[in-house]
């Protein structure tokens, strides 16, 4: 409950109807404002209403984050940054800076056309922490399982197959789960949104057939290395002797380490 | 200027963020632990300075990492709470509206209640008067659970009580609301939700279940710490911290030995803003 409390009544209001009214005319709101412009609002409100202004965002963005939902520009613009648009620059610059210095987060805008952000951890979780740094949580259990099958499958898997290895587990997305509820709602719904899969159709099926595949959010929170490990510890078996799975980890590990 | 943060530090925060609420040996174990993966110099009786050193970057955030005590056992917690006004909006990505409702009726149930706790039956009664969307019994029972496991509430034989977490993050909203049905802890001076009541009706001061069990240890016939008259509850019984468990019991004791855990800076900084 803690982080929300500096947003105004409205903005809260705001939050909670986040689908509601989501126009893309809010994008106005970040064509490029005049150097005159800039520095008139820069000259209008004064530092402390600015570090405010910061500091609501980044409690914006973490409250969101929360469900894990990817951020859109737009909304930040609209619910928190207001009448300080002409700084948006100035502010959102800060704002990443906070999250990098402070919380060991980094805001990776994933959709440039649609400015969509997510906040990715910089650490990583390790073992034998005495309190994890990411509690465990059975959803994401299953959400590890499925990504697994989709990597040692060569990335991208049809639908039915993930059912398939699922039921051996005992969760049968045609019954409701005890913990899970609707197993392939959250599959399809909740992890797509919030961009850990990918779950589009394959072109001419019919029936309809749909395939799943890693999201932008797997894609930059998940090593792929530990992975590889994880299963190769359960198949008795060196990661390397999964050869194009073990190059794709490789790469994608020293990939993340030069973003880091 | 002030010093500045490293990773150890960082994943402290962090875990402190995605837990909630860690207890006071978890965080000297988590110390340790982000000093060691970060390869920062740790030194034990160092944890105090270590959370300033977050805190004094978290304050243009209006957080903070604050000290409080638990309710229930008298063991120090540590939970991200905001230094400014609170509403219940940090449950709203969470909770769906109904469910929200039903917490805040909790909530009324607690504050007006004697010993701070709502009976499981008076909770599932609620459910079915709310105005944005009834609950039926058995959903009740489920966001119950939710509740229970996300640590906003506690259960105790069927009796729900505010968690220290919930306490710890909701405290400034707290006191908006209830205002005069809320009292502070004679003995800690925090807010006092499970406690014991002094009968003197002029009296009526309130004591935490742990404060009274520390402030008469070793005493055969309690008095009342503000009015003097005879205090008629059972003493309980505390669970002590490992460190001062072998402090002998008859001495002194309601000198707090150094686990005095009540008057946190955090709870002070807090209130100012
Ligand atoms: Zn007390
Ligand atoms: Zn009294």
């Amino acid at each position: 409950m803690s982080q929300r409390k500096r947003l105004s009544a409205s903005q809260n209001k705001a939050a909670n109807q986040r689908s509601k009214a989501e126009s893309d005319d809010e994008e106005d709101a970040f064509t490029q404002p005049s150097l005159s412009q800039v520095q008139r609002a820069k000259e209008s409100f004064t530092p402390i209403q600015i570090d405010r202004k910061v500091a609501e965002v980044v409690q914006f963005i973490l409250i969101k984050d929360q469900r894990k939902v990817p951020i859109r520009r737009a909304d930040i613009a609209k619910h928190v940054i207001k009448e300080y648009r002409a700084i948006h620059q100035d502010i959102m610059k800060r704002v990443i800076h906070t999250f990098d210095q402070v919380f060991g987060l980094k805001l990776v805008e994933i959709d440039p056309k649609s400015h969509l952000y997510i906040l990715v951890n910089k650490l990583e979780a390790l073992p034998e922490e005495p309190v994890s740094l990411i509690p465990a949580n059975p959803k994401h259990g299953l959400l590890f399982t499925i990504l697994s099958v989709i990597f040692m499958k060569g990335g991208v898997v049809k639908e039915a197959l993930v059912w398939g290895f699922l039921k051996k587990l005992r969760v049968d997305p045609g019954e409701r789960h005890d913990i899970f509820g609707d197993v392939k709602k959250l599959v399809t719904d909740e992890f797509v949104r919030q961009k850990y899969l990918e779950y589009v159709r394959i072109p001419h099926t019919e029936p309809m057939e749909f395939e799943l595949r890693w999201g932008v959010r797997a894609d930059k929170e998940i090593n792929k290395m530990k992975l590889l490990e994880i299963v190769g510890k359960l198949f008795d078996q060196e990661p390397s002797s999964w050869t194009q799975q073990y190059r794709e980890a490789t790469a994608a590990g020293s990939q993340s380490q030069s973003q880091r | 200027m002030a010093r500045p943060m490293g990773d150890s530090h960082r994943r402290f925060l962090q875990t402190i963020m995605s837990n909630g609420i860690i207890d006071g040996s978890q965080a000297k174990a988590l110390h340790k632990h982000c000093c060691d993966v970060a390869g920062a110099n740790y030194s034990q009786d160092r944890l105090d300075e270590f959370i300033d050193v977050i805190n004094l970057h978290l304050q243009p955030m209006f957080m903070h990492i604050r000290k409080g005590m638990s309710e229930e056992d008298g063991l120090q917690y540590y939970a991200l709470v905001n230094t400014a006004e609170t509403e219940v909006t940090r449950m709203s990505s969470d909770y769906a509206d109904n469910e929200l409702e039903l917490f805040r009726k909790i909530m009324d149930l607690v504050a007006e209640s004697d010993n701070g706790t709502a009976s499981s039956t008076d909770i599932l009664n609620c459910g079915d008067a709310l105005l944005s969307k009834k609950l039926k019994k058995k959903e009740t029972e489920q966001v119950l659970n939710k509740f229970v496991q996300n640590k906003w509430l506690t259960e105790k034989h069927g009796e729900y009580s505010l968690s220290t977490r919930c306490i710890m993050e909701m405290e400034p909203y707290l006191r908006t609301i209830y205002q005069d049905l809320l009292k502070n802890c004679h003995v800690c001076d925090n807010i006092a939700f499970q406690c014991q009541m002094c009968e003197n009706p002029d009296c009526g001061i309130r004591m935490h279940l742990p404060c009274v069990a520390r402030y008469f240890r070793g005493r055969s016939d309690p008095h009342c710490p503000a009015c003097n008259e005879f205090w008629p509850h059972e003493i309980p019984e505390m669970h002590r911290p490992l460190a001062s468990q072998s402090q002998p019991s008859s001495a002194k004791e309601n000198t707090a030995p150094r686990s005095t855990p009540l008057t946190s800076q955090g709870r002070r900084s807090g209130r100012r803003l």
